[in-house]
């Protein structure tokens, strides 16, 4: 018998706060892609309204309901974030647990956007990038899922054998912000 | 000299810095060329190729000649304008291209060798001997005529990169760009508006007129205080746009803190990439000189710079000024420095009709025909109607018309046209798509020409990504005519400057001419006019018009060499912001990174991008062998633990699943049984191998493929291609579990007692035989097994959900040491593999077919595979291709290198007579021998052969024994133990 003792993606790196700007890991607990068989979608979205209350998301959308999250992942794939996913999910979508796969960060702090516009290319402006929007894209040099979460927070997951390299990066950026603010 | 009363500097701030080693005092606002100047200091530089002693012949960012370098040691930056580098307390400024000193140049001497320098002079003496160019003439040529240079050291400076967006991009803040900005801001648009220098309002800030009833300066610091109000608007100073790129999108470089001393965590430089629907070029236009003999002085500068020196840093650069044009516009310099108590000598106009609008002296259809004074200016010659006079000037404001600053329109490769109404190029609409030009960029000379403009083209954008623009009236400004008769060249003997930086004079252009090089193009890579750190924005136009003279063509005619980007310079080291050392690439961790690295002291190696464990070092070892040695013993004898969650794994899921492998794979994966593992072979379309790895079948319609380390990205992008695009009737989804899980592979003869000893359920060789997997319980985690071995011995592979991989992988270490084994590396991995001839991407490198490695059976005739119908044609498989073979020396004392060839017994050792190559070499230590794998020519058929090894590079050679490849337990017994 054995006891294994769980770690985070970014044990001992987090939280970090620079400026006006924090960053924290977040455990968000389970999380299962969800990858909808030929004409299943809107079976599948049913499903998890019903079970989860999030339906299955547009291209480049979260939908959210109390604790679960359901993220646009890529072509025709989601992550379903908080739930045990009901398991009549099983026979119509392909489903992979995904809960150890990523390091999940918040960068949260009024100056957020600006830090993150020296990582990823997206238009990060309010009215283009609203609560609930999410894209997958270039962080300096990870493939990153960046959504907005609030009005000045990001929910940002890298492979989460890039956690320190994510960690760095963003603070490297949080720390080229704070400067130009206290210039 | 300082004039009192004038400028926007702050006198209550004086600032000290070092130039060459001297104090020198300024205020704050200043500029090094304008404190420099203030303190009487013209010579500034030495040019690039003769030598010779220059000042600034400008205010701003075109500079050729006053070039410096900032700071010293690691963090010195070269080619810095002294007109653009604002000085700050302990800044240290050292001149370029001289010595041993700025005032004594040893290299002068070039200056006296000139008639050997001319243009083309490389090309033609030089060339011969050939081999003595790179080696001799090279080197020396660029030694003597040079820029400043890099310290060579790692650069310690940070630096950034970073996005934005906005609807509308201005260009350039003076009076039409914040007329633009203003009326898009009004106008409900997200604005951008960047400008080059440290104060927005372009010449407003270096002239005397005024706008709305009030100094043109204060109305601009009153306009961006209103702008910088305005949430949809984002003022970016000391940001030069340099570059116009595809689909709205520019390059800015943002010289964050070039003005201060540095700081902690602040980045030196950004470069920005600004993506806007629509853009406003409020570039500005740049003043041209005349050529005329020695006209490159310290001392002579541009008619407009003499007034940005004099209005907006409150600095003339001589008591007795004169003034020589072509254009109503080089009186007001005149003006000006009267207006200021400054000695106006003359203005000199070289149109036989010009009047005065001041009081003073006026020479119309003067010329200046030669310039003296060997560090700074102390005479010119003037020719006249009424003759030839000399004039005792120490500073001469010269102005050969103005340029539209035309280059970013030019950027996707459009070309300006030629307006006679003010002998200079101009925009056309559309040449970058969605940009706009505006004022002085568009050939509106007046203030008030500009002003109209800006909102003219605000309007325009404003249109074009559909928003109504709100009702902006100009406000009053001057609005005088430009009145201009180009004048390129005064006629003269000697050397009359065209292009300061490059050294290229009038005579240059003319000889490019007679030796036919009359395109522009030709020109200028015969002259290297326009080359270098300023991109000849002085000096472009009026080269031009010299070679449309000397060819009998017009300027139109003639044409313009191309303008690309950058339009000033961008360090490398701001584009690659981020990328310095460990910043290059990201770095993977695997969950035993820390327990490897950290406490079991084991160098990394890096593969891909994840860093994996060489070797596990033990007190008194004092040589990787040692370590490997061990660590293969542990395997062999007793049980190892190696970290292989590096290896990409795919599930594959949908009830097409197994016809998709069977599609991607060589062989079957549709008939393997649910709770088996089989190794498959993947081709490339062209029909050789690219990858290998095991698929394990864990449902009906789940499989889970595993790939190499290396491949593992461009596997999951093949795999996703045939999903798409090749197989789009498949009902099949992928997804990469590589960082769901990790993984341990635990293998050597008591590899089942330790695992028994942690699974909550123990496995035996019934209800786990080799090639078997399934879900297992630790202590309560469910986790997954594979039966399966990449070192022969009885093996499995343990993963666990990655949170537990420090913890499990303590844990099996620990428990292997006590059954006499412990960690292994991939020194060991890679032993145990070559011992049992299994292959790795050494040997599936790109260029061999599944024929070549041993394994043409296994593309399976029962079926179509990508790749199999290419593999099949004769050329990729039969006696004539290069096989897969062990090697093994017959002198056990002889080590095999990687890399080596392979000859027959006797013969030459060259090219034509190679049979092979080895790819793969370890020393055994389970059969106390060097083992090779390699490729032989018909391998296959000459096992036992002895075969003759070389390596040319490492200058060994000796006989081999060719062998079976797989060299221990041939017959597989230990792993199905």
């Amino acid at each position: 018998m054995v006891n294994l003792i769980a770690k985070s993606p970014c044990d001992g790196l987090l939280p970090v706060t620079i400026g006006n700007v924090t960053l924290s890991e977040r455990d968000l607990g389970r999380m299962t892609s969800v990858a909808p068989y030929k004409g299943e979608q809107k079976a599948v979205s049913a499903v998890m309204k019903d079970a989860h209350g999030v339906a299955f998301p547009s291209p480049n959308r979260m939908t959210t309901k109390g604790g679960a999250q359901a993220l646009w992942f890529g072509q025709g794939q989601a992550l379903l974030i908080g739930p045990d996913p009901d398991v009549s999910l099983t026979a119509k979508a392909a489903m992979t647990d995904q809960s150890d796969a990523w390091a999940v960060v918040e960068l949260k702090g009024p100056k957020a956007a600006d830090v993150l516009a020296r990582l990823i290319s997206i238009d990060l402006r309010p009215t283009e990038f609203k609560r609930g929007h999410t894209a997958r894209c270039d962080l300096l040099h990870m493939m990153a899922s960046v959504t907005k979460t609030g009005a000045d927070s990001f929910q940002i997951m890298v492979f989460r054998a890039m956690a320190k390299t994510l960690v760095h990066d963003l603070t490297t950026a949080m720390e080229s912000v704070h400067a130009r603010v206290i210039a | 000299m300082r004039i009192k009363n004038k400028g926007l500097i702050d006198r209550t701030h004086r600032v000290s810095f070092r130039f060459d080693g001297q104090q020198i005092s300024g205020f704050d606002g200043d500029t090094v060329a304008s404190a420099l100047l203030a303190n009487d200091i013209r010579l500034m530089g030495r040019s690039f190729k003769y030598h010779r002693p220059r000042g600034p012949l400008t205010a701003g960012s075109e500079e050729p000649n006053a070039l410096m370098t900032i700071g010293s040691g690691a963090a010195q930056d070269p080619n810095v304008r002294a007109t653009v580098q604002e000085i700050y307390s302990g800044l240290e400024v050292r001149s370029q291209n001289a010595w041993p000193s700025l005032g004594f140049d040893a290299l002068g001497v070039n200056n006296l060798l000139s008639p050997f320098f001319g243009a083309g002079f490389y090309y033609k003496m030089m060339m011969w001997p050939k081999p003595l160019w790179e080696k001799f003439y090279e080197p020396l040529i660029r030694r003597a005529a040079g820029l400043g240079g890099l310290s060579g050291q790692h650069n310690p400076d940070k630096y950034e990169r970073a996005w934005a967006y906005c609807d509308l991009l201005v260009i350039g803040a003076g009076p039409a760009g914040l007329m633009a900005a203003m009326t898009a801001a009004k106008s409900g648009a997200d604005v951008i508006l960047c400008d080059e220098d440290s104060i927005m309002g372009g010449r407003l800030n270096a002239e005397t007129h005024e706008v709305d009833g009030m100094p043109g300066t204060d109305w601009a610091a009153r306009t961006v205080a209103d702008l910088a109000e305005m949430e949809n608007v984002r003022l970016m100073t000391r940001t030069t746009v340099t570059g116009a790129y595809d689909q709205g999108t520019f390059g800015a470089l943002e010289r964050v803190a070039h003005h201060a001393p540095r700081r902690d965590g602040q980045p030196l430089e950004c470069f920005w990439r600004i993506v806007a629907k629509a853009s406003v070029m409020a570039t500005g236009a740049l003043e041209r000189p005349i050529a005329f003999r020695n006209n490159d002085r310290p001392g002579i500068m541009t008619a407009s710079a003499v007034r940005s020196y004099l209005n907006r840093w409150g600095v003339v650069a001589g008591k007795n000024v004169a003034v020589f044009g072509n254009n109503d516009d080089a009186h007001r310099t005149a003006l000006d420095l009267q207006a200021a108590g400054v000695n106006v000598v003359a203005m000199i106009d070289s149109r036989p009709d010009a009047t005065a609008i001041g009081d003073y002296r006026l020479i119309p259809g003067g010329q200046v025909t030669d310039a003296m004074g060997g560090k700074g200016l102390t005479n010119i010659t003037v020719k006249s109607a009424s003759g030839s006079e000399s004039l005792g000037v120490d500073c001469l404001g010269v102005s050969g018309g103005w340029n539209p600053s035309v280059h970013l329109a030019c950027h996707m490769n459009g070309r300006p046209v030629w307006n006679d109404d003010i002998a200079g190029f101009v925009a056309k609409p559309d040449m970058v798509p969605g940009m706009i030009a505006a004022g002085s960029a568009n050939g509106e000379f007046s203030t008030a020409a500009c002003l109209q403009g800006g909102i003219d083209a605000a309007n325009a954008a404003l249109g074009r990504i559909g928003k109504s623009a709100a009702k902006v009236t100009p406000p009053k400004a001057e609005d005088g005519a430009y009145h201009i008769t180009p004048l390129w060249t005064v006629p003269h003997k000697g050397r009359a400057w065209l292009d300061f930086q490059n050294d290229v004079t009038v005579k240059d252009i003319k000889g490019a001419a007679q030796e036919n090089f009359r395109s522009v193009e030709h020109m200028k890579r015969f002259t290297t006019q326009g080359m270098a750190t300023d991109q000849g924005k002085n000096s472009n136009v009026g080269a031009l018009a010299i070679l449309a003279d000397a060819t009998g063509r017009s300027i139109p005619q003639t044409g313009t060499t191309t303008f690309r980007p950058p339009y000033t310079p961008v360090p490398i080291a701001a584009m690659g912001a981020g990328a310095q050392g460990a910043g290059f690439a990201p770095q993977r961790f695997t969950t035993s990174h820390a327990a490897s690295a950290d406490d079991m002291n084991a160098p990394m190696i890096e593969a891909g991008l994840w860093y994996r464990p060489s070797y596990f070092p033990k007190p008194g070892e004092t040589h990787w062998r040692q370590s490997c040695d061990r660590e293969v013993g542990y395997v062999r004898n007793a049980v190892g633990v190696a970290d292989v969650s590096t290896l990409g794994k795919i599930d594959i899921q949908g009830k097409d699943a197994g016809e998709f492998l069977d599609f991607a794979y060589t062989n079957m994966f549709s008939t393997l049984k649910k709770g088996k593992v089989r190794y498959g072979l993947m081709l490339r379309e062209d029909g050789h191998v690219m990858d290998d790895g095991t698929t394990a079948r864990l449902g009906e319609s789940h499989y889970f493929t595993t790939t190499t380390t290396a491949a593992a990205g461009q596997v999951m992008k093949h795999l996703e291609f045939i999903r798409q695009a090749l197989r789009p009737d498949l009902d099949v989804q992928l997804i990469s579990t590589t960082e769901q899980w990790a993984q341990f592979a635990v293998a050597g003869p008591n590899s089942r007692a330790l695992l028994n000893d942690l699974l909550d359920d123990p496995v035996d060789n019934e209800n786990f035989p080799f090639m078997s997997c399934g879900e297992v319980s630790l202590g309560g985690v469910k986790s997954r097994l594979f039966r399966i071995s990449f070192s022969g011995e009885h093996a499995y592979e343990l993963a666990v959900p990655a949170r537990y991989g420090d913890s499990l992988f303590r844990e099996l270490v620990s428990r292997a040491e006590a059954l006499g084994g412990g960690a292994y590396g991939m020194e060991a991995l890679n032993v145990l593999r070559i011992e049992k001839g299994f292959i790795t991407h050494a040997e599936i490198h790109g260029r061999t077919t599944a024929d070549d490695i041993g394994m043409g059976k296994m593309v399976s005739a029962k079926k179509d595979c990508i790749g199999k119908t290419a593999s099949q044609r004769p050329g990729l498989h039969g006696d004539h291709r290069e096989q897969l073979v062990g090697l093994k020396p017959l002198d056990s004392t002889q080590e095999l290198t990687a890399g080596g060839h392979l000859f027959d017994k006797g013969a030459e050792a060259i090219r034509v007579n190679d049979q092979g190559y080895v790819t793969s070499v370890c020393w055994s230590p389970t059969m106390n021998t060097s083992l090779g794998l390699g490729f032989l020519k018909n391998g296959r058929n000459r096992l036992g052969e002895v075969i003759r090894f070389v390596d040319h590079l490492r200058k060994s050679e000796f006989e081999c024994e060719v062998c079976h490849p797989v060299f221990l337990d041939p017959e597989g017994g230990r792993a199905r133990g």
